[in-house]
C-alpha cells in the first residue's frame, strides 16, 4: 500500500532547482567527522540560505538515512526554513520583557513599513520578517535582530527607521555599483 | 591608562561598537597609544553602553556614552586627567550603588576581564581550582566538596550536583560525557548568554573539574543558535584552553584527558529538557525519552552522561579556591550559595544581578532594581518562564530559595525575573506563556500537545470578552490533566502561569468574563476608545489616521469617534497630541 503523504509533506518545501554539488563538502565533513544530522542540516542551511527538497533528498541518499527521518528533523527545530529568504532577515523577539515593553506594536509597524506578513520576505527579496524566541536582550526590549546585530529600546517609529535606513543604504550601494 | 568597553550582546545592541570605533578614530588622530579592550556585561544593562577609564588612581565607569560624548572624554579625562564627573556612575572609590547588596561568585569576572583573552582569566585565579583539583584531590574529594557547598542545580529544578556527579561516576562503562546545557530558552532570561559572553572559561573550568569527579573525558556545549557572539567566544576560549593544556592529553601533567565540543542547537525550547537534549545532540528530533533510566545511568547513545546548567559550572572553580564550607556560608538552610536573576520588564534598573540565596524579592526588585519604570505601581514578578508563575505584591516579602519560591506555585527556574506593573494584564499573560507552550511542545504527549491547545482557546476567547464563568472550571481541569499526563517538566508545568494568575489575579479574569473589561487596558477588544470633547482641538490628525474612517469632525472642532466603525486599533491613541482620547 502506498499514501500520497510524501508528496504532501514535500508540497511544504521548495522545489527550486540547485547546485547540488555545493554539497559535497558539507557531506564530506559529515562523513570525516561523523557529525549528526542536525550539524548537515544547519551547514546546508549556510550555503544555500534554506533547504530546498532536492538537497533534503540528497542528504537522505548520501548520509544512509530515510528520507522521513530528514523530514522529520527538518520540520522538528524552528531553525530550519524550507522556503527561500531575503537578503536581511528580522527577528522580532517573543520574550516576556519584549511581551510587556508592547513587542507587538513593534511587529506591526514593520509589517506595514514593509507591506508583508510575519513569515513573509518583501517582493525583491531584500526582508524577510520572522519570530523568534527570547533573544536574551531582555533589558533592552523590545528587542529585534538583523543578520545576527541586535536592536534595543525600539519604537513603532525607530523599528520603521531602521528599514529605512537599510533601504537607503542599500540605495547607495546600488548606485555605487553602477 | 587603558580604556575598556562593555561588549555584551545588549552592549553591542546599546551602541558599544560605533563608541569604540569613535574611540580608535580619535586615538589615531591624537596620535595616541592606549589600549581599548573589550569586557562582558556587568550586568548593568540599563547604563550601556559603559566605557570604563582605568588610570593609576583606580577606574572611572561612564554611562549611556554617545560617539558625540567620546571626544570630551579623551580631551578631558585621558588627555588633562580630568574626570567628567556628570557622566560617571561608578569610581573605585564609590562603586555603584547596586553592586552594594550583591554578592559575585558565578559573575565575579563578567564585565572586568577580556573574555577572549585566557591571560586575563588566569590573572584572576583562572585554572588555579582545575589545577588543584587534577594534582591534588580524588574524583571522590572533588565529590565530597561539591556536596559539603550544598551547590544545587541552577538550571530550574535546583537537583543537589554532588548526587548527579556521584550517579554518573558511579555509572559502569569507560566512555562517559559531560554535558554544559547552555540551551537558554526561558523567555526573559539571559544569564547564561552573559556568563557565556563575558567569562567562558569558568564554565569551560567547571566542565573540566566536573569531567574529572566522574572520570569521563568527553564534554558536549549545547548552545542555542539565538547565541551567536557566546558561540564566538566559546570557539575562542577553547582553543586557548587546548593551547595551555588546560584542555586535551595529559591535563597539567596529572595523566587525565578530557576535551569539550560546541553543538549549536536548533530552535526548540523542548531540548533543554536533559533527555531532549540528548536526543538533539544525536541528530534526532528533540524529544524526551523516559526515565529511568536516568542520563547519569543511559544518556548520549547509550552511554554515562551527566548535564548540568552553564551557572551550575561556573559555579564550580569558586567552590575550589574558596572551600565549599565558604560557599555553603551564603543563603539559606536548604538552598547555598549565590543566584543569578536577570531583571526585566517593568523595572528601573534591568539588567543581571547576584544575591545570595534568601533574599527578599522586595529587595531585588526595589533594592537593587530601583523600582518600577516611572514610578508605577507594581503588580506582580514572573518567575521561571513558561514553567512558572506570577507572584503578587501580597507575597513580596518572600525570600529567594527553592522551596520559598515553589510555595508560591512559581518555579526558582533559572533566573529570569520579568516584573509587571498595573499595565499589564494578567490574563493576557497567562495566554502568552500558554501561546509559547503550544509552539513549543514537542507533540510527543497527548495532554500537552492538544490540552494545552484547548486551554490557549479559553483564553484567546477570555481576551476578547466570549469567555464564560465555566471557562474557569474547565481550565482547572485542563491544568491537571496536563500536569498528570506528561512526560517532561514542559507538559507538567506548562500549567503554572494559569494556575498562579487564577490564584492571586481572579479578579482580572472575572472583569474579563462578566464585565468585558480589561483592567490593565490591554485586551484591545475589550477596550472603549472616545474624544475627550473639552481638551480635543479638532486637529484631525486622528481622523486622519484612523483606518476605518471612524472619526468625523470639523478643522478645530471636537471630533466624535463611531462606536460601530471603530477597530480598537489604537492609532488615535498614538497619533493624539493633546492626550484627548480616551480609553475604556
Amino acid at each position: 500500500m502506498s499514501c500520497d503523504c510524501e508528496k504532501k509533506l514535500e508540497a511544504e518545501f521548495s522545489a527550486n532547482t540547485v547546485d547540488l554539488s555545493l554539497m559535497d563538502g558539507v557531506i564530506d565533513k559529515f562523513n570525516r567527522e561523523n557529525g549528526n544530522l542536525i550539524s548537515v542540516l544547519q551547514d546546508a542551511q549556510e550555503v544555500y540560505g534554506y533547504l530546498p527538497l532536492d538537497v533534503l533528498k540528497a542528504i537522505a541518499d548520501r548520509t544512509g538515512n530515510k528520507r522521513a527521518k530528514i523530514y522529520g528533523v527538518a520540520t522538528f527545530y524552528s531553525q530550519f526554513r524550507m522556503k527561500p529568504r531575503g537578503k536581511y532577515i528580522i527577528l522580532t523577539c517573543q520574550g516576556t520583557a519584549c511581551h510587556v515593553n508592547g513587542s507587538d506594536g513593534i511587529a506591526d509597524a514593520l509589517c506595514e513599513e514593509l507591506n508583508i506578513k510575519v513569515g513573509d520576505s518583501t517582493s525583491d527579496w531584500m526582508f524577510s520578517l520572522e519570530e523568534v524566541a527570547c533573544l536574551g536582550c531582555c533589558s533592552l526590549a523590545p528587542v529585534i535582530m538583523i543578520n545576527g546585530e541586535a536592536y534595543g529600546n525600539l519604537t513603532p517609529k525607530s523599528a520603521k527607521k531602521i528599514i529605512k535606513d537599510i533601504y537607503a543604504l542599500e540605495k547607495g550601494a546600488a548606485v555605487n555599483e553602477d | 591608562m587603558k580604556i575598556r568597553i562593555g561588549f555584551g550582546s545588549c552592549g553591542i545592541a546599546a551602541g558599544a561598537k560605533k563608541v569604540t570605533d569613535k574611540f580608535q578614530q580619535l586615538l589615531a588622530d591624537k596620535n595616541l597609544s592606549i589600549d581599548v579592550s573589550v569586557t562582558g556585561c556587568i550586568g548593568m544593562c540599563f547604563y550601556e553602553p559603559i566605557v570604563d577609564i582605568i588610570d593609576e588612581t583606580g577606574v572611572f565607569t561612564y554611562a549611556n556614552v554617545t560617539p558625540d560624548m567620546v571626544e570630551e572624554i579623551i580631551e578631558k579625562h585621558i588627555l588633562k586627567g580630568e574626570p567628567i564627573q556628570e557622566h560617571i556612575v561608578s569610581t573605585t572609590q564609590e562603586p555603584y550603588p547596586q553592586l552594594k547588596n550583591q554578592v559575585r561568585i558565578v559573575l565575579k569576572n563578567c564585565g572586568i576581564i577580556n573574555p577572549e583573552k585566557i591571560e586575563d582569566y588566569i590573572a584572576n585565579d583562572g585554572y588555579k581550582a582545575l589545577n588543584k583539583v587534577v594534582n591534588e584531590m580524588t574524583p571522590d574529594s572533588v565529590i565530597e566538596e561539591i556536596k559539603i557547598s550544598g551547590l544545587r542545580g541552577r538550571g530550574g529544578a535546583g537537583f543537589p550536583t554532588w548526587f548527579k556527579w556521584d550517579a554518573a561516576k558511579k555509572s559502569k562503562g569507560s566512555e562517559k560525557y559531560v554535558v554544559c546545557n547552555a540551551d537558554e530558552g526561558d523567555p526573559g532570561a539571559f544569564m547564561d548568554r552573559s556568563v557565556l559572553e563575558g567569562d567562558p572559561h569558568a564554565v569551560l573550568e567547571g566542565m573540566i573539574i566536573a569531567g574529572y569527579a566522574m572520570e569521563a573525558n568527553y564534554g558536549f556545549i549545547y548552545c542555542r543558535a539565538e547565541y551567536p557572539l557566546a558561540i564566538a567566544r566559546l570557539i575562542i576560549a577553547i582553543e586557548q584552553a587546548r593551547d595551555k593544556n588546560y584542555l586535551g592529553k595529559n591535563i597539567l601533567g596529572s595523566g587525565f584527558d578530557f576535551d569539550i565540543v560546541i553543538k549549536t542547537g536548533a530552535g526548540a525550547f523542548v531540548c533543554g529538557e536533559e533527555t531532549a537534549l540528548i536526543a538533539s545532540l544525536e541528530g534526532e528530533r528533540g524529544m524526551p525519552r523516559l526515565k529511568p533510566p536516568f542520563p547519569a545511568q543511559s544518556g548520549y547513545y547509550g552511554k554515562p552522561t551527566n548535564i548540568n546548567n552553564v551557572e551550575t559550572f561556573a559555579n564550580v572553580p569558586w567552590i575550589f579556591i574558596n572551600g565549599g564550607a565558604a560557599f555553603a556560608a551564603y543563603g539559606t538552610k536548604t538552598s547555598k550559595g549565590t543566584k543569578v536573576f536577570a531583571l526585566a520588564g517593568k523595572i528601573k534598573n534591568g539588567g543581571l544581578v547576584e544575591v545570595p540565596m534568601g533574599m527578599t524579592l522586595r529587595e531585588v526588585i526595589y533594592g537593587i532594581g530601583g523600582g518600577i519604570k516611572q514610578d508605577n505601581e507594581f503588580k506582580a514578578v514572573q518567575m521561571g518562564g513558561p514553567s512558572g508563575g506570577c507572584i503578587p505584591r501580597a507575597l513580596l516579602d518572600t525570600p529567594v530559595d527553592y522551596e520559598s519560591i515553589n510555595q508560591t506555585g512559581a518555579i526558582m527556574g533559572s533566573g529570569g525575573m520579568v516584573v509587571m506593573d498595573e499595565e499589564t494584564c494578567m490574563v493576557d499573560m497567562a495566554r502568552f506563556f500558554l501561546d509559547f507552550t503550544v509552539k513549543e511542545s514537542c507533540g510527543k504527549c497527548t495532554y500537552c500537545r492538544i490540552g494545552t491547545k484547548r486551554m490557549l482557546e479559553i483564553l484567546d476567547r477570555i481576551c476578547v470578552g466570549n469567555g464564560g464563568i465555566e471557562d474557569l472550571d474547565t481550565l482547572q481541569t485542563l491544568c491537571t490533566s496536563i500536569r498528570d499526563g506528561s512526560l517532561c517538566a514542559l507538559g507538567g508545568t506548562a500549567p503554572n502561569p494559569v494556575l498562579t494568575t487564577i490564584r492571586y489575579f481572579k479578579d482580572e479574569y472575572l472583569a474579563h468574563i462578566e464585565a468585558k473589561k480589561c483592567p490593565a487596558k490591554q485586551c484591545k477588544p475589550l477596550l472603549t476608545y472616545t474624544i475627550i470633547e473639552d481638551s480635543c482641538k479638532g486637529c484631525t490628525l486622528c481622523s486622519q489616521k484612523c483606518p476605518a474612517q471612524a472619526i468625523t469632525g470639523e478643522l478645530k472642532k471636537p471630533h466624535v469617534i463611531d462606536q460601530e466603525k471603530c477597530i480598537k486599533c489604537g492609532n488615535c491613541v498614538t497619533v493624539c497630541k493633546t492626550k484627548s482620547i480616551a480609553v475604556e
